[in-house]
């Protein structure tokens, strides 16, 4: 008796730990399916890009448009952003090279910071929350609402109206808008010296230009056009592709932000690595 | 006189004739494991009325979809004007599609755009560019049909229920389409404005001689406009006949639809 009643404990513990093992397992297995599903449709999506990018027509009033709304509309956020990054860099850094005796190389540790890594990044980070989103979004609330059905019905090609005048706009206004943030940054930078010292507009620029060389200057900007064209497809393929109703919408905005930023760190790591193969 | 008796004065005006213009043999569509149209037969005449009435998620819409190329068929022949479409080049396929004219459910209309923007969307498309007084005219025109003219310059989201459907009819009639597929037009809205959207879609079928497929459930819309009646069940067509008709059936299951 005894013995069957301290084994059937045992028995069934070992029942529920192999099923929760199956379980584990055909979990890991159905995820694993859906994110090679993810990666071919999205692949498929590219490549769609790329063959209608090509095909006349051309929709260059609604690529103008585009540009105006993702980039011009983005200016006033990249302002603010690029300004405290230099601001707050610049006061941070101060004490740390103050302790070394190397405060003036503040503007130029700050210039080489911003250019290289950090106006890209953040930018593009700020431009994945604004722009990706709101791509993903609008796209969505299109095909719940049955515009994009409405579209092709109108004999307009919806893949080339929507997606790929949003995918071109993000690619070509984001490094632009980088540069924008990075002149902001030195401005905010120059502030930053300023806080707790006289330096002169003119030296401070000559400390900063003195520094950069083109190496610095064009790979940074170089993957930038990656970020965008990362962050428009993205945006554009979460919000095409959803099919959820309401719920879709805000899933579509919410992943397009999420893969956005997380394309912009794996596009940043290799583009470093291959910056630094050139430079050693 | 009532919207009801206008409807149906408006309704002994129309002439029909014999050609058809639209026919399906055979049609099949599954989605994965559920087989919504099964085995679908029914033809358009010239100048017809057809409301198809079925329960929800019988396929009626994916049934109009289909002809408009939303939607691809797994098996079967659909004819259009005579031509089986699946034989077509795209261009061919293209130009015949210019003939067709489809009212989305929720009148699909394009919120970033104005009035205007809506109608002016199509007709670009379409046309290419025209000169500006003509597109102003055929705007113009398209919202009179629909009594919107004074709304030219609001939003879609400025617009009620049944001015956003009559919207949508304008955005696809000023491409004069020869054939009108409407989806569900009387869902959502208030049986006054669902009885002045059922006369419109009388007046449309008057004024520009169009053969037209309705999908609706409100009885009363199909009382109206029908010419014809098909009721789906199971993916196929259970039954077809004129409402007095199918009233009267002896299927208690068909007969609850009109009841």
């Amino acid at each position: 008796m005894e013995k069957t009643i301290t084994q059937k404990p045992d028995s069934k513990k070992q029942n529920l730990k192999i099923d929760s093992e199956n379980d584990d397992e055909s979990i890991s297995k159905s995820l694993l399916k859906k994110f090679f599903i993810e990666v071919s449709s999205l692949t498929i999506f590219t490549l769609r890009f790329f063959r209608e990018v090509l095909k006349p027509p051309y929709e260059f009033n609604e690529l103008v448009k585009q540009s105006f709304l993702i980039g011009y509309k983005s200016l006033p956020l990249v302002a603010i952003t690029g300004f405290i990054i230099g601001l707050v860099l610049t006061i941070q850094s101060r004490p740390t090279l103050a302790k070394f005796g190397a405060e003036s190389w503040l503007p130029a540790m700050v210039a080489v910071s911003i250019i290289r890594e950090i106006g890209p990044v953040i930018t593009a980070l700020i431009f994945a929350g604004k722009v990706g989103s709101g791509i993903g979004a609008e796209l969505a609330s299109m095909n719940v609402t049955e515009q994009i059905d409405a579209m092709q019905v109108s004999h307009t090609n919806p893949f080339k109206y929507l997606v790929v005048t949003r995918v071109i706009s993000a690619t070509v206004m984001l490094p632009l808008l980088v540069i924008f943030a990075d002149a902001v940054g030195l401005f905010g930078s120059f502030i930053g010296v300023n806080l707790k010292g006289n330096v002169s507009a003119y030296l401070f620029f000559s400390q900063v230009f003195q520094s950069l060389e083109f190496k610095d200057l064009f790979p940074a900007i170089i993957k930038t056009f990656f970020f965008g064209f990362a962050i428009g497809l993205i945006g554009s393929y979460k919000g095409y592709n959803s099919n959820k109703g309401t719920e879709g919408v805000g899933k579509a905005a919410n992943t397009a932000v999420v893969f956005g930023s997380l394309m912009i760190f794996i596009i940043d790591m290799i583009a470093v690595q291959i910056t630094s193969l050139f430079q050693s | 006189m009532t919207i009801v008796e206008s409807s149906i004065e408006i309704k002994k005006d129309i002439k029909q004739n014999n050609s058809v213009v639209v026919e399906m043999r055979n049609l099949k569509k599954s989605f994965e494991k559920n087989h919504v149209l099964r085995d679908i037969n029914l033809s358009i005449n010239k100048g017809e009325n057809l409301v198809i009435l079925g329960q929800s998620g019988t396929g009626k819409s994916v049934l109009i979809k289909c002809i408009v190329g939303l939607v691809e068929l797994d098996e079967g022949k659909l004819l259009i004007f005579g031509k089986d479409i699946s034989e077509l080049k795209n261009k061919e396929l293209i130009e015949i599609r210019k003939k067709i004219g489809f009212l989305f459910q929720s009148g699909a209309l394009y919120d970033s755009m104005t009035v205007r923007e809506n109608l002016e969307f199509p007709l670009t498309r379409q046309l290419g560019s025209i000169p500006k007084e003509e597109m102003n005219s055929l705007i113009v025109e398209a919202l009179t049909d629909v009594g919107l003219e004074e709304a030219i310059d609001k939003t879609p989201s400025e617009l009620s229920g049944g001015m956003r459907k009559r919207l949508g009819l304008a955005r696809t009639l000023i491409l004069k389409p020869e054939i009108m597929l409407y989806d569900e037009p009387t869902t959502g809205l208030d049986p006054i404005t669902s009885k002045e959207i059922s006369r419109l879609i009388l007046e449309v079928q008057k004024k520009y001689n169009t053969s037209s497929i309705i999908i609706t459930h409100d009885i009363e819309c199909a009382k109206l406009t029908a010419n014809r009646i098909i009721v789906i069940k199971d993916g196929v067509c259970a039954a077809q006949g004129s409402y007095a008709d199918l009233e009267k059936s002896a299927d208690s299951w068909i007969r609850s639809f009109f009841e």
